[in-house]
């Protein structure tokens, strides 16, 4: 069994003379969720239609589920599922009968799992008989993810899984997502929400204009860039006075009496913030440690937001 | 493996499409016949053809009737592609063969029920072939070859258009081309240039095998170019959508 469910190295793929995906290196450990993370046209997209074999890369490496993208694409696809960015669903057909069709394509016979079994856990069983077409937004995305269970798949590709989902769809599907990790199955997602990613990712790479930009945990991530920070804030201004003479490095906001003073949030250096404090007889009304949430971590790495729209109604949505 | 070949699954997914959307079928049934009543009792009196204008204009509506069945598959394929079903089979590892195929077929059962339907209505209108048994038997081959080349033609367009709209419209010149053909009115009888392209291009002599047929009186040489002309375009269709199906994602 190997350790890594996808090792990509040096990927490339070029449309015409646009070079899309410009050499890029991933790692997926098995049985983590791995997020893709980044704007409409960073190549999100292709490089999930890379990975799962739909098209062919011009330069690089990868193994996905220990096979060789290029050489053993059989094997790949037999190891992995799909869902793409739009809900891939037959709408003519009943929710019972699209996942029938994937349970007759797949043929794997005893190790699939059943129909009704998939519709009772995605709470599709009161309309498994109704056309897909009627779904709303969400039954569709959660009967699109069953059918890519059919297959009982060791590594599964989302592709913004929750783009276009009302608040309480998109938490329903995390919660899905999250169970599958649990069963073991590696999830490999995009997202252009950083919400998303921190919320679901045990490691998030951010892929701007066809390079990865970044890699780590989300923790990693926000601690790479400068900004981390702790606010003190004094009563009186001569304590703050009192406050930058001692800490020389901090930034003052005299109207909100308050002091920022660089330091990376750990506990080592908040103890020798305060006991240079506690030397100088200092008190503080209140200390606060700010850390950069991904957010900002986008912009210091790409120099633009990830996102433009109603980012607060979904981040809220999210909790 | 599984007891069912993923072409028969595919089909019977194909067929439940055509059950459940009867608007497509009875659109490609229908347009043919109200352009036959069209034809016959409006503009049928004025048209000197040399013979009753119903055994004129029939075999001519019967390429019109295959015709009109394509810009329902155009569409279906394409709908099939851009929602990302095909995407979906190709990582199931379902054949090109059998998703394809599988349309090409589901055209064929339209078109031939297009055609008994409009077959039925001309006969209540008088139509009177002279053609035997072996000469309904040529026809029957003609319309079915004429479904499959144009199917797969447009099972190509539908995997290479953009949208399902575009789609639809990439069908629109296979459903005009009959009306510049010989099949409402002779080709002679046409403006210069127009009379050319109706003598020459491809519906034309398929049309008059099926007529030649129809009146009992089949030319070899004709059928010949038509069937040519059948399998030149099936060979396009097919060597296109394979290549499409590939390459796009």
């Amino acid at each position: 069994m190997p350790t890594s469910a996808i090792a990509v190295s040096g990927l490339r793929k070029t449309f015409k003379d646009k070079v899309v995906l410009d050499g890029i290196d991933l790692d997926v450990r098995a049985g983590t969720i791995f997020s893709l993370l980044g704007p409409n046209g960073a190549g999100k997209t292709t490089t999930v239609n890379l990975l799962t074999t739909l098209t062919r890369a011009d330069g690089g490496t990868a193994r996905v589920a220990g096979h060789d993208l290029a050489t053993e694409a059989k094997a790949v696809r037999a190891a992995i599922g799909v869902t793409g960015q739009f809900a891939a669903v037959d709408e003519l057909l009943t929710g019972s009968e699209n996942l029938q069709l994937m349970v007759d394509l797949n043929g794997r016979g005893a190790g699939g799992r059943s129909v009704a079994e998939l519709l009772e856990r995605f709470e599709l069983t009161e309309a498994a008989h109704k056309p897909a077409s009627t779904y709303s937004g969400g039954m569709r995305r959660k009967l699109d993810l069953a059918m890519t269970l059919v297959g009982d798949p060791e590594i599964i590709f989302l592709d913004e899984p929750t783009t276009g989902l009302d608040p309480r769809s998109r938490r329903t599907m995390w919660s899905i997502i999250r169970d599958l990790v649990a069963d073991g199955v590696t999830i490999f997602l995009t997202t252009q929400y950083l919400e998303e990613a921190d919320q679901l990712a045990d490691r998030i790479a951010v892929l701007d204009q066809g390079h990865i930009v970044a890699q780590g945990t989300a923790d990693e991530l926000k601690r790479q860039i400068p900004g981390t920070h702790v606010r003190l804030r004094f009563a009186t201004l001569a304590e703050l006075d009192a406050a930058a003479r001692v800490l020389a490095d901090g930034t003052r906001d005299d109207e909100a009496l308050s002091l920022r003073v660089p330091g990376d949030g750990g506990t080592r250096s908040l103890r020798t913030l305060l006991d240079r404090l506690d030397e100088y007889s200092l008190t503080a009304e209140e200390l606060s440690v700010h850390t950069p949430d991904l957010d900002d971590v986008f912009l210091a790495l790409t120099g633009r937001t990830a996102e433009t729209t109603d980012r607060t109604t979904e981040t809220e949505a999210a909790r | 493996m599984s007891a069912t070949p993923h072409a028969a699954v595919m089909l019977r997914r194909n067929f439940k499409h055509i059950a459940r959307n009867p608007t497509a079928v009875f659109n490609a049934v229908l347009m043919p016949i109200i352009i036959l009543l069209m034809f016959v009792y409006m503009f049928g009196d004025a048209f000197d053809v040399g013979v009753d204008y119903i055994d004129y204009a029939t075999p001519g509506l019967i390429l019109l009737a295959v015709c009109y069945g394509l810009g329902s598959t155009a569409t279906a394929v394409n709908s099939d592609m851009t929602k990302g079903i095909i995407n979906r089979f190709k990582v199931m590892d379902v054949s090109r063969s059998a998703v394809l195929t599988g349309h090409v077929v589901a055209s064929l059962l339209t078109n031939v029920v297009a055609v008994a339907a409009l077959l039925g209505v001309a006969f209540l209108l008088g139509f009177g072939p002279a053609a035997g048994p072996l000469d309904w038997l040529g026809v029957a081959g003609m319309v079915v070859l004429l479904g499959f080349a144009t199917g797969w033609l447009t099972v190509a367009l539908g995997l290479a258009a953009k949208s399902p709209e575009t789609a639809g419209l990439a069908s629109v010149p296979l459903v005009m081309l009959p009306f510049f053909s010989s099949a409402i009115v002779p080709a002679d009888t046409m403006g210069p240039g127009l009379a050319q392209f109706a003598q020459y291009q491809p519906f034309t002599p398929i049309i008059e095998t099926v007529r030649g047929l129809l009146a009992g009186t089949p030319s070899l040489g004709t059928a010949l170019v038509a069937v040519g002309w059948c399998v030149a375009i099936a060979l396009v269709g097919y060597l296109w959508a394979g290549a499409t199906f590939t390459k796009r994602a």
